[in-house]
């Protein structure tokens, strides 16, 4: 019964089988069930992708609310408009939510939404590993936030330092909701990364080899392995943490033989990653921007590729330079001053190969790509600015000052958030079937740009004029008043342009013009689906002949696949060649249990360390469930 | 799309599993593989990074964990590679009565270790919380039996699956021999391991 050949019984797509019959058919056997059953069991990548690009939103503007508040704040000196702890809650809140529940998981998103079109198949591996994930990012969320509005947020700052966050001057559950919130994340990302590098491994459609793939994707599966290779750590970190807190453990305890500064390496083996994980989504972004709006492949392909692979190796190799005023010695701070700066080199040729895109190419200015000439501006001043950070002498001076506040924000907002919001323009069309008005996103765009500059750029004078950050307050006659007060008022424009950039979103996706598949004549196979994509995205799978499939007059297809069951094909990791034909599941609520089960177990883990063993017992239960084969066994295999 | 495509791959004859890196599962098995792996990594640096700090190791007047646990533990580990190693080539011919027994054979031994293991846990001389030197010992404890559970309870269900009408299909046999690979990951981790806590106190001090 297993030695498989095809029955003639089976529905296939193919001559006999194609055009509006054949979307009838994959309709019915993709799309989600109906209500709030369908949307609870949904594995379908697009879903998903939306849900997490939403989330990903509403807490971008809850992390932006605290930033306005802590502008609030620091408009003037001397003022109480937060009291201190207040204050270190609103920070900590917005350094964790804005990279731990924003720029990762929009990221994901992003990735999860678009990789399996951009390659040619109709979901991605592991789909329920994919839903599972979301719910665990969603119940971390908002765990945190719940906390927060309880007054249990975390006020230990992002990177949760001990001895400050250990048991001795972090009691209470503050630091303890940080922590747990880590490893939903961690837990979350994880599964993502574990289902997109399987993905894109081995799902390609046929013909598109390695060097054949869009670079977005090649920095999403670089960005896969580094997340593979860094999140266990800060879970890692974060569960010592967790166990020295409740159980006693004495990790970083120095009393007791633990070193405070063992955090720092767990933690910043991790965050230093982190930035890169941010970037090289937003490196992927730009690529295909650039590509489709100057109208020709983006140049230096390999090149770009070898940068990002650069990149995220030596990501690896420069956490304590952010520890270099914990005292090193001094061959641990040359080491990591030349990685830092030779960081720098990779970044450097990508920003030239898009400009020689951009230069060699007839490029059209509209929005995203306005977006990406933000980008390279703000991601430059904030590079050299890194450049700098690299050098001992001047971290040391500069440490803890507004100045590094400033620099991070210039690669992160610029280097990341820029590019994201050019992607979501450019794609905005294939999500929704509608296009994004053009003026009010190039309003948007003139006024973040500018209100940018504004808020950070005085941060670097009142960083070298020695502001700490973390502070809650400041004296008057620093000389600091009237930059902190441009950076207030500049805050709130920014504020007002990304707002003005969500309503654009909710605006179109309402009355916006109709999209056609390709609006913008690019060369990705993403353009092939409908806008917005039905639920099996290709009708038939493509084969790729090429870079630049859709600039190809040749598009060939595959054929034969099973149409009434999801099946999918996979091909070999070097070339696609088609090898196997896989099912691929069908809508469940296993993963949604689970998360449940999960979250019990990880919440009630803050208080007794019991929960961990009584509460694996419903977690083994779901995942049992969730894999155990349900119907009799199918001659050809389905996944129910 | 308004003309016929041009149709040129049929993929209709693909086979619908394979063993090894043609299956998805590997895949996946692979990343968690590198995700445990880089957890592990990182846990036996750190012990590392703690003993780096000390003149004595473990601290005085702590004795090394006592050996013969942990050493029978070891071996019952290795030797659990052989019914694996037979699970796992038994997957790959389908033979079913054969695959269904040493998934017997492999749940019992996972059993006998879990109870090793808790004697191990009884013999290491420290606990926890006493010092940094046992938080780390504990630490590497818990992640590999953590790992070790989880394996166990893996073959506990692929055990009673491949007893009902689901077993004589492709994919499970893969699901059968991917997680006999699991095992292998688990036992060769525990090696550098097991040598870290037992016997570097002994060579150091």
């Amino acid at each position: 019964m297993s030695e498989e050949r095809p029955r003639d019984d089976y529905l296939r797509d193919g001559p006999n089988l194609t055009g509006a019959e054949l979307d009838a058919v994959l309709d019915e056997t993709w799309r989600d069930g109906p209500g709030l059953m369908g949307w609870i069991r949904s594995v379908d990548h697009k879903s998903i992708g939306k849900r997490y690009l939403v989330t990903a939103i509403v807490f971008l503007g809850l992390g932006g609310i605290l930033a306005a508040l802590m502008r609030i704040q620091l408009s003037g000196p001397g003022h109480h408009f937060l009291g201190p702890d207040r204050y270190n809650q609103i920070f900590t809140m917005h350094g964790t939510t804005m990279m731990f529940l924003f720029a990762v998981p929009v990221m994901d998103a992003m990735a999860i939404y678009l990789v399996p079109l951009m390659i040619g198949t109709r979901n991605t591996a592991f789909p329920r590993l994919n839903a599972f994930s979301y719910w665990m990012y969603l119940a971390g969320g908002t765990l945190l936030w719940v906390a927060f509005v309880l007054n249990v947020g975390p006020d230990a700052g992002w990177f949760s330092y001990v001895p400050l966050a250990g048991p001795e001057y972090s009691p209470g559950k503050r630091v303890d909701i940080w922590a747990q919130m880590v490893t939903f994340t961690e837990v979350a990302a994880l599964a993502v990364a574990v289902s997109l590098t399987a993905t894109i491994l081995k799902k390609r459609a046929p013909g598109m080899t390695l060097a054949r793939m869009p670079i977005f994707v090649w920095a999403i599966l670089i960005v896969s392995l580094m997340v593979i290779l860094s999140m266990p750590s800060v879970a890692l970190a974060s569960s010592m943490l967790l166990a020295d807190r409740l159980v006693g453990t004495q990790f970083y305890n120095s009393y007791e033989l633990g070193d405070p500064l063992l955090w720092q390496h767990l933690f910043w083996f991790f965050g230093h990653p982190e930035v890169y994980i941010i970037f090289l989504p937003a490196a992927g972004f730009v690529s295909e921007i650039v590509q489709a709006y100057t109208g020709r492949q983006t140049f230096g392909y390999t090149t770009i590729v070898l940068a990002l692979c650069a990149t995220g190796l030596l990501a690896f190799g420069l956490w304590v330079h952010h520890m270099f005023a914990t005292g090193l010695p001094r061959l641990g701070y040359a080491f990591y001053t030349a990685a830092s700066m030779a960081v720098s080199i990779p970044a450097g040729i990508q920003i030239f190969c898009w400009i020689a895109t951009i230069w060699t190419g007839r490029p059209r200015f509209m929005v995203p790509m306005l977006w990406v000439v933000g980008f390279i501006v703000t991601f430059v001043i904030g590079g050299l600015t890194g450049v700098m950070l690299a050098s001992v002498p001047i971290d040391l001076q500069v440490h803890d000052t507004y100045f590094v506040v400033a620099h991070f924000h210039y690669v992160l907002i610029g280097g990341a958030v820029f590019p994201l919001l050019g992607a979501i323009t450019y794609w905005f069309p294939k999500f929704t079937g509608r296009m994004m008005s053009e003026g009010l996103g190039k309003v948007s765009f003139w006024l973040s740009f500018l209100s940018f500059q504004g808020t950070f750029f005085p941060m670097h004078i009142v960083g070298i004029e020695g502001m700490p950050r973390r502070v809650y307050t400041y004296p008057a006659g620093m000389g600091w008043d009237t930059l902190n007060l441009i950076s207030s008022i500049s805050a709130f424009v920014f504020a007002g342009s990304v707002i003005l950039f969500v309503a654009n979103m909710l605006l179109s996706m309402r009355g916006g013009e109709q999209a056609p598949d390709n609006p913008w004549g690019a060369p990705g196979l993403e353009w092939k689906a409908a806008s917005p994509p039905r639920p099996y995205n290709h009708a038939h799978i493509p084969i790729v002949l090429d870079n630049t499939p859709l600039w190809n007059a040749e598009q060939p297809v595959a054929y034969g696949l099973r149409v009434e069951d999801r099946e999918l094909v996979l091909t070999t990791v070097l070339d696609a060649r088609p090898d196997l034909r896989e099912p691929s599941p069908e809508p469940t609520a296993w993963p949604l249990i689970a998360a449940l089960a999960t979250t019990v177990m990880f919440i009630s883990s803050i208080f007794t360390p019991w929960a961990v063993a009584i509460g694996s017992v419903p977690i083994g239960v779901a995942l049992i469930a969730w894999f155990w084969p349900k119907g009799p066994p199918h001659p050809d295999p389905v996944i129910e | 799309m308004t003309e016929q495509p041009r149709f040129t791959t049929d993929l209709a004859p693909l086979r619908t599993y394979a063993f090894g890196h043609r299956s998805l599962t590997w895949w996946g098995i692979v990343a968690f593989f590198l995700i445990e792996g880089t957890a592990f990594a990182l846990a036996v640096a750190a012990y590392f990074y703690l003993m780096n700090q000390e003149k004595y190791w473990p601290p005085q007047p702590i004795a090394p964990p006592g050996l013969l646990a942990g050493t029978l533990f070891t071996i019952l580990l290795l030797l659990s590679e052989i019914p694996n190693t037979m699970a796992k080539k038994a997957a790959e011919a389908k033979d079913l009565p054969a695959l269904r027994k040493l998934l017997i054979v492999s749940s019992a031994i996972g059993l006998v270790l879990m109870g090793l293991r808790a004697w191990e846990l009884d013999s290491l001389n420290v606990l926890w919380s006493e010092n940094a030197y046992g938080s780390a010992v504990w630490l590497l404890l818990v992640l590999h039996t953590t790992h070790i559970g989880t394996d166990w309870v893996d073959t506990l269900v692929l055990a009673a699956l491949m007893h009902t009408e689901h077993g004589d299909t492709g994919r499970r046999y893969v699901d059968c021999a991917e997680n006999a690979m699991y095992w292998r990951f688990v036992w060769l981790l525990w090696l550098p391991i097991y040598v870290m806590l037992y016997w570097l106190p002994r060579l150091v001090t």
